[in-house]
């Protein structure tokens, strides 16, 4: 065993905790500061089912070791809105009714307002029309890049057929 | 996972000398490889040394038109690069073919050319393997062939190297810069991976604490025309089983140069001299391209399993050539 300390800005809140280097950023949310928003999927970044914003972007909580993210800003979905409302993300999930059990559902919501800010900052992905050679301006987020731009997500309840619209509603406003 | 140390440096050279003194230990990037391999027991450093806040995060210009990536550089801001995006558009296209959002935000370009192989056999400490136990055996030989090498590969490893932007990079004849024990050294990313040959569990020349610090893109300025193609078992967020970079300058209807990579086909991205050298000089037609595809794949030795990648392969690097030639994405 081998400790070290770490900060952790969580949803608004600055910790101070003494970890085991071998901790991931997931297990310091849910283990260590009972922040069970996050879940673990796979553990080995395959799921996305533990997708938190690491100082603005999205990553996969459980590859990150919380020893090499000391003095982060960590944002789940818990504390996308302030507390007792909702992200409008999340009334989207819940107009669309797009869970089944919902354990992947905090990974795909802040995986959803991450990429949404990804294409508004003209980012391309795979399947984008005009090409990954051409630059420049948001990108019109269709059915094809939701789901490229969410793949990283896995729903094994397969309540994509949901999922798609809502994240489309809310990159039409 | 084992337990180990963790450390920061104050520059690379401090990040060397602190790996040179720890034959067990390794640099810790984005760790989205790393990380996933020490849980598995595939890796088991006594020893991570954090570098990556140590080298550049930015992409800049030169003065004489190379562009330099810093090591740091995460996957997702060199695929949105608008100068990436204009110059060498099939490095963007590799890189967003690969993984997911989540993990192109972790991964850093230096540790993509270095992550490890994704065969089953490697990654499972149950099922013997050279790679990670040297002299152990490979199981993938008498295995599910599905995803191992056509080419290049030998008795002790039938691996393919997991990379997409290794192989646009191979193809744009990159150069590698690292920093290590014995000072600065600028490798040509064609030699930076190697065959597995008898030593499999070395997959770069790349010494013990050695680090690389940035790439190099060379100026050249018909990488407008390029593209990656990636074939794959779903449509998104899996590796390849085969890929196809393609860099093409044609002048009425002759193939002046070309530049051509494969990835999911070997221990190490593909350069296809064979192909490159039947093209040049040649008619840009689909049968050309076809002729040369068969050139470079007839050092093809596939296993039982994976002789469907032969073909797949051709076809795949056929496609290419045409799309790029006519314009198509």
């Amino acid at each position: 065993m081998v400790d070290v300390e770490v900060s952790l800005r969580v949803d608004g809140t600055d910790h101070r905790l003494t970890v085991d280097t071998r901790t991931s950023v997931l297990d310091a949310l849910r283990e260590r500061l009972g922040n069970t928003s996050p879940k673990k999927g796979c553990d080995h970044g395959q799921c996305g089912a533990c997708t938190v914003l690491l100082d603005g972007r999205r990553v996969n909580s459980c590859l990150a070791l919380a020893v090499a993210h000391d003095g982060a800003t960590v944002v789940t979905a818990a504390g996308l809105a302030p507390a007792g409302q909702l992200h409008p993300m999340q009334a989207c999930f819940i107009r669309h009714d797009a869970f089944q059990c919902g354990y992947c559902t905090p990974g795909q919501i802040v995986s959803a307002v991450a990429m949404l800010a990804e294409a508004a900052a003209g980012w391309p992905s795979a399947v984008t029309a005009d090409g990954a050679g051409r630059g420049g301006g948001a990108v019109v987020l269709d059915d094809d890049e939701i789901r490229e731009r969410m793949s990283g997500n896995l729903c094994r309840c397969a309540a994509y057929a949901n999922i798609v619209p809502a994240v489309a509603e809310m990159a039409r406003r | 996972m084992r337990p180990f140390r963790y450390e920061r440096a104050n520059d690379v050279s401090g990040a060397v000398a602190l790996l040179a003194g720890t034959p067990n230990g390794a640099f810790l990037g984005g760790g989205t490889n790393l990380v996933d391999l020490m849980r598995l027991d595939v890796a088991r450093p006594e020893l991570l040394v954090d570098v990556r806040r140590l080298t550049s995060d930015r992409i800049e210009e030169l003065p004489d038109g190379r562009v330099r990536v810093g090591a740091a550089v995460p996957n997702s801001d060199l695929a949105a690069d608008p100068l990436i995006r204009a110059r060498y558009p099939a490095v963007s296209e590799a890189l967003l073919s690969g993984a997911s959002g989540q993990l192109r935000n972790l991964a850093t370009t230096g540790g993509n050319l270095l992550q490890r192989t994704r065969c089953v056999y490697f990654q499972n400490v149950s099922t013997p393997c050279n790679k990670r136990d040297p002299g152990a055996g490979c199981s993938a030989i008498d295995g599910h062939h599905w995803d191992l090498a056509i080419l290049g590969a030998s008795e002790a490893c039938v691996a393919t190297h997991p990379s997409d932007l290794a192989v646009a990079l191979v193809a744009l004849d990159a150069v590698v810069l690292t920093e290590g024990a014995d000072g600065e050294r600028r490798i040509p990313i064609t030699e930076l991976h190697r065959l597995p040959d008898r030593e499999p569990h070395r997959d770069t020349i790349l010494q013990h604490g050695e680090l690389i610090t940035a790439v190099e893109l060379p100026p050249l300025p018909w990488a407008t025309r390029s593209r990656y193609r990636k074939v794959r078992d779903r449509a998104s967020y899996a590796f390849a089983l085969v890929s196809a970079v393609v860099v093409l300058d044609t002048a009425d209807g002759v193939v002046r140069d070309v530049r051509i990579g494969l990835g999911g086909v070997a221990h190490r991205p593909w350069r296809a001299l064979v192909a490159e050298q039947a093209l040049r000089g040649g008619p840009a037609t689909e049968e050309r391209f076809r002729q040369a595809a068969e050139a470079e794949l007839a050092a093809a030795r596939p296993l039982p399993g994976n002789a469907f990648k032969v073909r797949l392969a051709r076809n795949t690097l056929v496609r290419t050539l045409l799309d790029v030639n006519e314009g198509r994405r």
